[in-house]
């Protein structure tokens, strides 16, 4: 396998405040890749950064070997890079199926086919039943399944997926959790997740990133880093971790 | 083409037939008068149709679309008095100014980031300096206008629009059509709805890909383009041209009424409030007349007053409303 992300030194200032400090990772492809942390940590930002929102003050991010940091969003979407918001941003005007399609138009040759494409989409995210709504009628866990879709319908290599799962309860969590590991397997879709909802990082994940006020302070398998000391004591606080 | 129409249902169909056969034949059997209101509603409902296409579809509130009325008005009035260039091909050169001058406020705006009322405030600076301007310049007849002369043994250069009320009648209803099919056609397709990604929400639009810039570009330029040629139709109809009234922020006040009180985003919303408001503008003047009330300022206050009170009923536009209630709503294509 090879590295098809790669996010190498990568610092981001706020005024003052450094949001990411020097964070490297590389994600394979074909992974699922999780990277948690409490909040703050810098997770999002490190999501902005790869796609485009903002530009890193130092360091590179690299996309199939060719550097990306820097570009616009559309240009990152474009590329094959999709993600989701963690604060949902639907399309609420729109239907259901039309937000899907405006996905699915980036790489359809016209609306036609792009409304197909994304039928198929809100089919496997059972959400086809309420194409017709408008996407501002949505209950949350609707919004949240539709962020995946109108991503998944832009077909890119990488999804960038912002905790998803928050506001999920257990069941449809693990239907969340069949989705993505069956787009991950069938689609060969890498999946970059941020998530709190451990039971969806140790199901899913191949690997578990750890950042904490910015920094990088553990990666590896979801089992060896929850184990780890400092993981447990950037959650829980000092004494849990003795 | 086929998918564009997909959203009639086949009682809308009907509709929309009879409001066309009724137009059609409304020469013949109105009066001269009524039908020179209709021939500002069907006017008021393609202008209104060209800036719905900005703001009702990409979000883009322009408060200055007299400005590319004015240039369109005035480039073609100019060709063909001073240099004898007929309307047909002076309309791709307005068309074209308009373009351009909707490339640098587009330029200006997208360019640094100038969003949402910011924006706004742009594009009537740009039609104020431009009102300005001709206001001052000798060449284009200044603050006394500009006059295209009127000649009855030219009234048959039907192709210099030197015609009839009846020719000109036509050509506000062929551009009253058009303007529907250019907004239906786009509503249908990958711009359209690139349109309305961005109205929505810029920055998921981006995250999906579209690029926004080049988006908000086609959107002005389509608009901008389209509202020089009913310039164009202006002024070959009323061969009088003054930047009082043409380029001023009133007349782009006037042409964005209709969209607004007929329904935004709307296809028919234009329509519907360009056939609501000119006749009911045209009844207020004959009915303040008939009372006695003419004294300045009276019309506005009663008009001002009655389109508080549509807006206080029907807040998303007559026709979402109407088309309820008729049975008319569009369908999922």
């Amino acid at each position: 396998m090879t590295a098809l992300l790669e996010v190498v030194d990568v610092v981001k200032r706020f005024r003052g405040l450094t949001a990411v400090d020097s964070v490297s990772l590389s994600v394979e492809d074909g992974e699922i890749f999780a990277i948690i942390g409490p909040n703050g940590a810098g997770k999002t930002t490190l999501f902005n950064l790869i796609a485009g929102v903002y530009a890193p003050d130092e360091g590179e991010v690299r996309y199939a070997g060719a550097r990306i940091d820097g570009q616009e969003p559309e240009q990152i979407c474009a590329a094959g890079i999709a993600r989701t918001f963690q604060i949902v941003k639907p399309f609420p005007d729109l239907s259901v199926r039309d937000n899907v399609a405006i996905g699915a138009m980036l790489r359809a040759p016209d609306m036609t086919a792009a409304r197909a494409q994304g039928d198929e989409i809100l089919r496997k995210l059972d959400l086809f039943d309420k194409s017709a709504q408008k996407a501002g009628s949505l209950t949350l866990p609707d919004r949240k399944r539709l962020e995946v879709a109108r991503a998944l319908a832009t077909k890119p290599r990488i999804i960038l997926l912002d905790e998803v799962m928050a506001g999920l309860r257990p069941t449809e969590t693990d239907r969340m959790v069949g989705v993505l590991r069956d787009i991950n397997r069938h689609d060969k879709l890498t999946i970059v997740m941020i998530e709190h909802v451990m039971r969806a990082v140790m199901a899913l994940a191949d690997r578990v990133h750890v950042l904490h006020h910015g920094a990088s302070i553990a990666e590896g398998a979801p089992q060896e880093v929850t184990k780890d000391a400092r993981v447990i004591e950037s959650y829980l606080g000092m004494k849990a971790a003795h | 083409m086929k998918g564009a129409l997909s959203f009639l249902t086949p009682r809308s169909t009907i509709a929309l037939l009879v409001c066309g056969v009724a137009l059609l034949i409304a020469p013949f059997v109105v009066d001269r008068y009524t039908l020179s209101i209709i021939l500002l509603a069907l006017l008021g409902t393609y202008l209104g149709q060209a800036w719905n296409i900005l703001m009702g579809y990409c979000g883009l509130l322009s408060l200055g679309h007299a400005l590319y009325l004015g240039l369109g008005a005035y480039a073609s009035a100019i060709l063909f008095v001073n240099y004898g260039v007929g309307p047909w091909l002076s309309v791709f050169v307005a068309m074209a100014l308009a373009i351009g001058a909707a490339a640098v406020l587009g330029w200006l705006g997208f360019r640094f980031r100038i969003e949402d009322v910011y924006f706004s405030l742009l594009t009537i600076a740009f039609a104020e300096i431009v009102r300005i301007g001709f206001d001052n310049w000798s060449f284009v007849g200044g603050a006394a206008g500009f006059f295209l002369p009127v000649n009855a043994s030219l009234s048959h250069q039907w192709w210099n629009l030197r015609g009839g009320p009846l020719f000109f009648y036509y050509l506000a209803l062929a551009m009253a059509v058009a303007s529907l099919v250019i907004a239906a056609v786009l509503r249908s397709s990958k711009l359209g709805y690139a349109f309305l990604a961005i109205r929505e929400d810029p920055q998921a639009a981006r995250a999906l890909g579209v690029n926004i810039n080049r988006t908000r570009f086609l959107a002005l330029f389509i608009s901008a383009a389209m509202t020089a040629v009913g310039g164009v139709y202006l002024a070959f109809w009323t061969n009088n041209l003054f930047p009082a009234q043409i380029l001023e922020t009133s007349k782009s006040i006037e042409i964005i009424l209709a969209p607004i009180i007929g329904g935004l985003g709307t296809l028919m919303g234009p329509f519907v409030g360009a056939f609501l408001l000119v006749p009911l503008g045209s009844a207020l003047t004959d009915g303040l007349r008939a009372i006695g009330l003419s004294a300045p300022g009276v019309k506005a206050l009663v008009y001002g007053l009655i389109l508080m009170a549509i807006i206080a009923a029907t807040p998303n536009g007559i026709w979402p409303w109407l088309a309820r209630k008729l049975g008319l709503e569009a369908r999922e294509p």
